[in-house]
């Protein structure tokens, strides 16, 4: 056994704590050690090739590097142990910076343990069979969960790239929230002029199917082979019959009389609908928990919008439908909603209705909206306007410490255009601190403030009402003086957080989540488009509070790292999996009840257990139960472990 | 001896949760007592109860389990087999005379580097107050 070690510095990160050369003259005197080397940086090119030199001319048969975590650099070192003709699984690595020189002080300490780590990895290398990977084709086709921007630039760049995408939605229409927006800041586009092309193209596109109004309702396999399940939930309305004409909403006994989720409750709609006018695809819906045919059975003496419709299309028998496909990637473009601020009880929001959140102004601005674009609120146009930034951002004592992103940007756009609707308005900003790091956002923002609009540092302590006057109280940071502002009314900055979807699919695909509840990214800085999952991937918000620019640029992003799989016709599947030696298998089956994955199937003939190597994930939960020790879960073998065991005691 | 003694704990951390949590204590710079040495393993329910025996008949002074949240677990439900199995054991650590608090089950996320350094904290303190196991020093009687 030749097992070359090297043990890295990683600049300064490892060394400042760990007296590497003291691991080194420890691990040298190691038997089975043949080389012991260290280096600045190891995963560089030089401490790469330092390694495949030594393979090939010492004829190392097993490497281990001393560095960082193997969730960071495994793969970048079993590419290089394998380039110079080794295993890739004969590859150890010891974890020396996460787990020892950044977390411990104490030289001489952290030196004993780093050594013991790379003592126990020695032991472990010693032991590693080699593994060959097996070949498993990929399903050409790509799902994309949600419907937004995020979901729909995802869908198109890989649809244009040649590959089949179920784009599911589980609204009605795409479009995501960038559909309520009026304009975008700062180069005050108008959001359904640069977004509806987009819903229109995503809707023609022969290589994309749109499944809206369905959910996923479960997802099974791998990367390169996914099987999934969508339910599509049933509209009640024949779509290929529709043609959106709308004699059906205008006729329906409950017109008007019901809050639209798209117009924030502000507008209202019937029980059969399409949430905005330029909704894709233009097909009506009827909502089955308000139309009085589907929840009583009985609308007047026969419902109106059948006898309205003249194709003939609404069919109340209309049921769920199952659909089942098979993908080779997948990216969750789950998206945001918007903080809750009814939360934060100091702000009154839904006690007095002129204190709003950021989206309701937003639909009051778009000429689509309850208000035809007039800035009214409750039929008066508001003089004084006061917005509160960081309403659910940055807030420790509700659990969302992070910062939004978005709000300031916001704020500062739904300001302009209220002075432009408003002239004489008086307008203030409470903010916390300005952030207005994107392009062009700095300069919008000073051009807000030569617009007259006044900011304030310091956020609001509470909104009040006197004599039918709401008062804002706050207290001025800068100025270190409380002072309280009249108000018509009042904007609350409201932030983002996960949206509700994202708890199913996160839950069906196991991904983590950060600790602001978003998803996690394979790595924030070098990976922020991939999840641990291969074949899953990440675009928009759904990952974090972003832009609409940055959303774009992850979509794509997303987009390419699945065109990059889809390319090819057989991907690598991990030989990491259990195996079971039948000479050794006393058929007790105790293993198959413990695999999640029903990739055990007894022989029923040699009365032994087998293992599908294609189904196994390789958690290794039945050879840790199996009692006659005939389960071998392959690179965590029993003996590897205890050989660890023994070096780190 | 008894000024020198410093507790040795074993860790077992699953891949995906609790060993990316203490990754994360190291992104985050938190800092923690150097007691434990860290053994990876893609589940939880890897850890049989040989292995943990083992490990206090070679002398650790306590043995950490770390797996994902219940409801995380990367493999549907591994964590709830390690629950059952460690419940097990526990009792099973008692008739070979060691104190079951050195057998220490915790669900740490990928996000949660502080709680992982809190529970390294709070583990060695509570370790060093319990005292070497028995089970050690016979072992160094032994060797």
């Amino acid at each position: 056994m030749k097992i070359g070690v090297y043990v890295c510095h990683c600049g300064v990160n490892i060394s400042n704590t760990v007296d590497v050369q003291k691991v080194i003259s420890e691990v040298s005197a190691l038997p089975t050690v043949a080389v012991c080397r260290d280096y600045q940086y190891m995963c560089s090119d030089p401490g790469q090739e330092m390694i495949a030199k030594d393979i090939r001319e010492l004829g190392l048969d097993r490497v281990v590097v001393a560095a960082c975590s193997p969730r960071m650099h495994e793969p970048t070192f079993r590419g290089a142990v394998e380039a110079a003709g080794m295993n890739p699984y004969c590859f150890e690595m010891a974890n020396i910076r996460e787990q020892c020189s950044w977390v411990h002080e104490d030289k001489e300490q952290a030196t004993r343990k780093a050594a013991d780590l790379v003592k126990s990895s020695v032991a472990r290398a010693a032991l590693l069979e080699p593994l060959n990977s097996t070949e498993v084709p990929v399903t050409h086709a790509a799902l994309v969960i949600g419907g937004g921007i995020a979901g729909i630039q995802t869908a198109l760049d890989i649809a244009n790239s040649g590959y089949p995408v179920y784009l599911v939605e589980k609204d009605p229409s795409i479009g995501g929230h960038m559909a309520q927006f009026d304009k975008t800041f700062p180069t005050l586009d108008c959001a359904a002029c640069i977004l509806t092309p987009k819903m229109v193209d995503v809707a023609r596109h022969p290589n994309i199917e749109l499944l809206t109004y369905s959910e996923v309702e479960s997802i099974e396999g791998s990367v390169g082979n996914f099987h999934v399940r969508i339910r599509k939930k049933p509209r009640y309305v024949n779509v290929s019959l529709c043609t959106g004409c709308g004699s059906c909403a205008t006729a329906c006994r409950l017109v008007g009389r019901i809050p639209s989720e798209f117009d924030m409750g502000l507008g209202k709609r019937g029980a059969i609908y399409v949430p905005f006018p330029q909704a894709v695809p233009l097909r009506y819906t009827i909502d089955p928990e308000k139309c009085l045919m589907l929840k009583h059975g009985k609308c007047g003496t026969s419902p109106k919008c059948v006898d309205a419709c003249d194709r003939d299309a609404i069919d109340f028998s209309m049921t769920e439908e199952i659909l089942e496909v098979d993908v080779g990637a997948i990216v969750v473009a789950t998206g945001y909603k918007e903080f809750d601020p009814t939360i934060k009880r100091e702000y009154k929001y839904g006690t007095f209705k002129n204190v709003m959140t950021g989206l309701e102004l937003e639909r009051i601005f778009a000429p689509s909206g309850p208000t035809g674009g007039k800035a009214l609120i409750n039929g008066k146009v508001p003089k004084k306007i006061v917005f509160v930034s960081c309403v659910g951002s940055r807030d420790k004592r509700i659990g969302n410490p992070y910062c939004s992103r978005v709000c300031c940007m916001y704020i500062a756009k739904q300001a302009h255009l209220l002075k432009e609707k408003i002239p004489d308005a008086d307008i203030t900003v409470m903010y916390t601190d300005m952030r207005a790091f994107g392009k062009g956002y700095e300069e919008f923002y000073e051009r807000v403030q030569k617009e007259g609009i006044k900011y304030r540092r310091g956020n609001a302590a509470e909104v009040y009402e006197e004599d039918g006057v709401l008062h804002v109280r706050a207290e001025d940071t800068l100025m270190g003086e409380p002072y309280e502002l009249e108000a018509d009314l009042v904007v609350l900055g409201t932030g983002l957080e996960p949206s509700d979807a994202a708890d199913a699919i996160g839950h069906m695909l196991h991904l983590s989540r950060s600790a602001d509840k978003f998803f996690l990214e394979a790595h924030p800085k070098l990976r922020p488009v991939d999840t641990v999952i291969d074949g899953v991937f990440l675009a928009g918000a759904a990952q974090g509070p972003k832009d609409i620019p940055d959303t774009v640029a992850q979509a794509s992003g997303a987009a390419s790292h699945v065109v990059n799989l889809l390319s090819k016709d057989v991907i690598l599947a991990e030989p990491i999996v259990a195996e079971v030696n039948t000479d050794v298998c006393a058929g007790c089956r105790i293993c198959e009840i413990l695999c999640p994955y029903d990739a055990h199937a007894f022989d029923e003939e040699r009365n032994v257990m087998t293992i599908n190597k294609a189904i196994c994930k390789g958690c290794g939960s039945c050879a840790a139960a199996c009692p006659s020790g005939a389960i071998a879960m392959n690179h965590f073998r029993d003996s590897q472990i205890v050989a660890q065991i023994l070096e780190v005691i | 001896m008894a000024e020198t003694w410093n507790p040795k704990i074993v860790g077992f951390l699953c891949n995906w949760c609790c060993y990316a949590g203490a990754d994360m204590a190291g992104t985050s710079r938190m800092k923690y007592p150097p007691n434990i040495r860290i053994i990876r393993v893609m589940c939880s329910s890897r850890i049989n109860a040989e292995m943990v025996i083992k490990a206090f008949q070679m002398g650790a002074d306590a043995v950490f389990i770390g797996g994902c949240h219940p409801g995380d677990c990367h493999y549907v439900d591994g964590n709830y087999r390690t629950q059952k199995r460690i419940a097990v054991l526990r009792r099973l650590l008692e008739h070979l005379g060691i104190d079951p608090r050195r057998l220490r089950l915790e669900w740490v996320s990928a996000a949660e580097g502080e709680k992982f350094a809190q529970t390294m904290d709070e583990f060695a303190k509570e370790v060093a107050e319990l005292g070497p196991s028995p089970l050690a020093a016979l072992q160094r009687e032994v060797l």
